[in-house]
């Protein structure tokens, strides 16, 4: 069976906060592989880590609070970790860019988007002024804004949500990055600017082979838009698997109820699934399994109570359907084909 | 009591309701134009129903929620709730509706003073409107703490000890505590997360059936509003382009704009889906609307009188019930 290349692999990435209150695992033990030309999404709840994993793959935790203490983060052959500030700094924004949530924030507000554009091209590929020009207008060609040559001398304010969004994202891939690390990309963007945004990564993804790490708490963009996902909660991944067995055949208990309790357009039921209880608080992660308070198989397991169950592909006893298929993984002592050790005494 | 108003069994009443903003531009802030927020919305709501106005951001479904309370001026239209005209009410009266007339905020964190603990905030209505006080106001806290699923030892906490759902709990309690008959909910769960959502929508639905409280539902989020409303109004640029009974809207939708809405969701199935009913462009400036239909620059149907003349809100044919304002649709 022939392996699709791994573009990204992230091995046992731990990222702490080190805080007055006491250290916070934002991220611990994480680990997954995005694939060429592929999209990957990670998903879960405010808090749950998501983002301190794309910031740390980007070296852009904030220190000195924030620390990656341990892992590995291998693109294309080097562990991102062990590399000087400085050759980082020439494959951040290069070979992996970045988008965020928030395009009114993440612009400067100060300077036309054209200037802003150039700066990251003329930065990476030591073009002159007049080709980083028509570069950026390429760009925002690319990102099928129109009249480009008039547009890159606007401020962002002159922009609504949409267009800024896609300002960011024409900058992104100005450099033509391998990798593009979404965060949230259309959490602050009505829904039918959403898909046309999403349509519009698609896209650029088909022409250009990029990959793209998506970062979403929206489960609907996991089924429509990528292939691979990660489900995480409290820091952990709790379930890893191809898009199309996560939502067929959910393992975890937390992604389960999660797929359960979401009103869906046709859905006619009285009442909604609820997963009871609350996201734990870093400083006060229970003990055990982290969802165990929450969850309706282990909340009186003496195990779940008091073991954290880790991160072990199974086979969930269907055949692969195709080579693209990863294996699955799933946090749970309860997950079917998840192997236990003998009862705690 | 003013009882010229007849409201035929609608607890609220709408009618044209317009409500405009002055643009003013120069050194002397002359008035250049208005911003037409709302432009003329009728809606009528039954007691002990849910009526839901979606729409994107903009479209000014915030606006109309808040010209029913009156809290913002209103340029024209009538207003009738419980048989009073409240944009005849003076201040007194308005006062009184404002206690029958409550609000649930999207933001749980915006929308409650960090310096006042819950018994506080939970209370102050009850002070300013029935003038309660001591152990009654505090037996009375209690009780709505319980009913929204909160402990008694929040009493004597502070907002940011709370998580986010819990502080909308917080929110809700604030706003049934009059025993209002009327309660806005702008966008209440659009802040929260996946798994806490679907308890704070549960809970808006028990609270529903024990109180027979009606409610005036706002959101962006389609899937939202078909759980909690009776009836749905989808509004477009200040103007409701498509209103419906829920599952109508749901399983028939006409106008073209609510097909694009419906189909700009990301569905939770992976099956290969192919939404032709892509919407191009973007939402039109308001202060600069298009001539005729507001929706036309986007419209992939849109034909001669589309840009001419706005279409009207209209019931289609056979169906008394399902309303639409869209010159393509053969009525």
């Amino acid at each position: 069976m022939p392996e699709i290349d791994t573009l990204l692999s992230v091995e046992n990435l731990s990222t702490h906060f080190f805080t007055q209150q006491g250290v916070v695992r934002a991220v611990q033990d994480v680990s997954f592989s995005v694939k060429k030309s592929r999209t990957f999404a990670v998903v879960g709840e405010s808090g749950c880590g998501k983002s301190i994993t794309a910031l740390s793959i980007m070296r852009l935790v904030p220190e000195p609070q924030g620390k990656i203490v341990a892992g590995k983060i291998n693109f294309s052959g080097r562990n991102l970790l062990d590399l000087s500030e400085k050759r980082m700094r020439a494959i951040r924004g290069n070979r992996i860019a970045m988008i965020f949530q928030e395009p009114m924030t993440s612009l400067n507000p100060v300077f036309t988007v054209g200037y802003q554009i150039e700066e990251a091209i003329r930065l990476h590929q030591h073009k002159s002024k007049s080709d980083a020009r028509d570069l950026a207008i390429q760009a925002l060609q690319h990102v099928r804004i129109s009249d480009p040559k008039r547009r890159i001398k606007e401020y962002p304010h002159q922009m609504s949500g949409g267009m800024r969004q896609r300002v960011m994202i024409a900058m992104a891939i100005s450099c033509e990055p391998e990798l593009l690390i979404a965060d949230e990309p259309t959490t602050a963007l009505d829904v039918t600017i959403q898909a046309q945004i999403l349509d519009l990564l698609d896209q650029l993804q088909k022409q250009s082979q990029m990959s793209v790490l998506l970062i979403t708490h929206n489960l609907g963009i996991v089924a429509e838009r990528a292939q691979d996902v990660a489900v995480m909660y409290a820091s952990r991944i709790a379930e890893l698997s191809d898009c199309k067995s996560l939502f067929d055949n959910p393992l975890h208990p937390y992604t389960q109820g999660l797929l359960k309790s979401l009103p869906r357009l046709g859905f006619t039921g009285k009442r909604l699934y609820t997963i009871p209880g609350i996201v734990p608080e870093p400083l006060r992660f229970p003990a055990g399994c982290k969802f165990h308070p929450r969850c309706p198989i282990g909340c009186n397991d003496k195990r779940c109570q008091t073991v954290e169950p880790q991160l072990r592909q199974i086979s969930d006893g269907l055949p692969r359907r195709s080579e693209a298929e990863t294996g699955r993984a799933v946090a749970c002592w309860f997950a079917p084909g998840y192997e236990r050790p003998d009862d705690p005494k | 009591m003013n009882t010229d108003a007849n409201t035929n069994g609608f607890l609220l009443k709408v009618d044209d309701l317009k409500t405009y903003f002055p643009v003013r531009k120069g050194l002397m802030r002359r008035t250049v134009g208005y911003l037409k927020a709302v432009d003329g919305v009728s809606l009528a709501v039954k007691p002990a129903t849910s009526f839901g106005l979606v729409g994107e951001s903009g479209c000014g479904k915030t606006t109309a929620a808040r010209s029913i309370l009156r809290l913002i001026p209103v340029t024209s239209g009538k207003i009738i709730f419980d048989n009073i005209d409240i944009l005849a009410a003076n201040s007194a009266r308005m006062r009184d509706i404002r206690a029958s007339i409550t609000l649930v905020f999207q933001d749980p964190f915006g929308s409650l003073n960090p310096r006042m603990t819950v018994a506080n905030i939970v209370g102050e209505p009850l002070k300013i409107h029935k003038k309660i006080t001591g152990s009654e106001l505090a037996e009375q806290v209690r009780l709505i703490l319980s009913k929204v699923g909160l402990s008694a030892d929040a009493i004597n906490r502070y907002p940011h000890e709370f998580s986010g759902g819990q502080r909308q709990r917080i929110g809700i309690a604030r706003a049934l505590i009059l025993k209002p008959k009327l309660v806005i909910c702008d966008e209440p769960v659009s802040a929260l997360d996946v798994s806490i959502q679907s308890q704070i929508l549960n809970l808006l639905k028990d609270l529903q059936q024990e109180f027979s409280l009606t409610y005036l539902f706002i959101a962006h989020d389609l899937a939202v509003v078909q759980f909690t409303c009776d009836i749905v109004a989808v509004m477009y640029m200040g103007k409701i382009v498509e209103q419906a009974p829920v599952n109508e809207l749901y399983n028939n939708p006409l106008h073209p704009y609510t097909v694009a809405l419906m189909a700009a969701i990301p569905k939770i199935s992976v099956s290969p889906q192919t939404s032709t009913h892509r919407l191009k462009g973007e939402i039109p400036s308001i202060f600069n609307p298009p001539p005729g239909c507001p929706f036309n620059p986007r419209c992939q149907f849109a034909g001669e009188n589309c840009f001419s003349q706005n279409p009207p809100l209209v019931p289609v044919a056979g169906n008394n019930e399902h309303l639409i304002a869209c010159w393509h649709i053969k009525k």
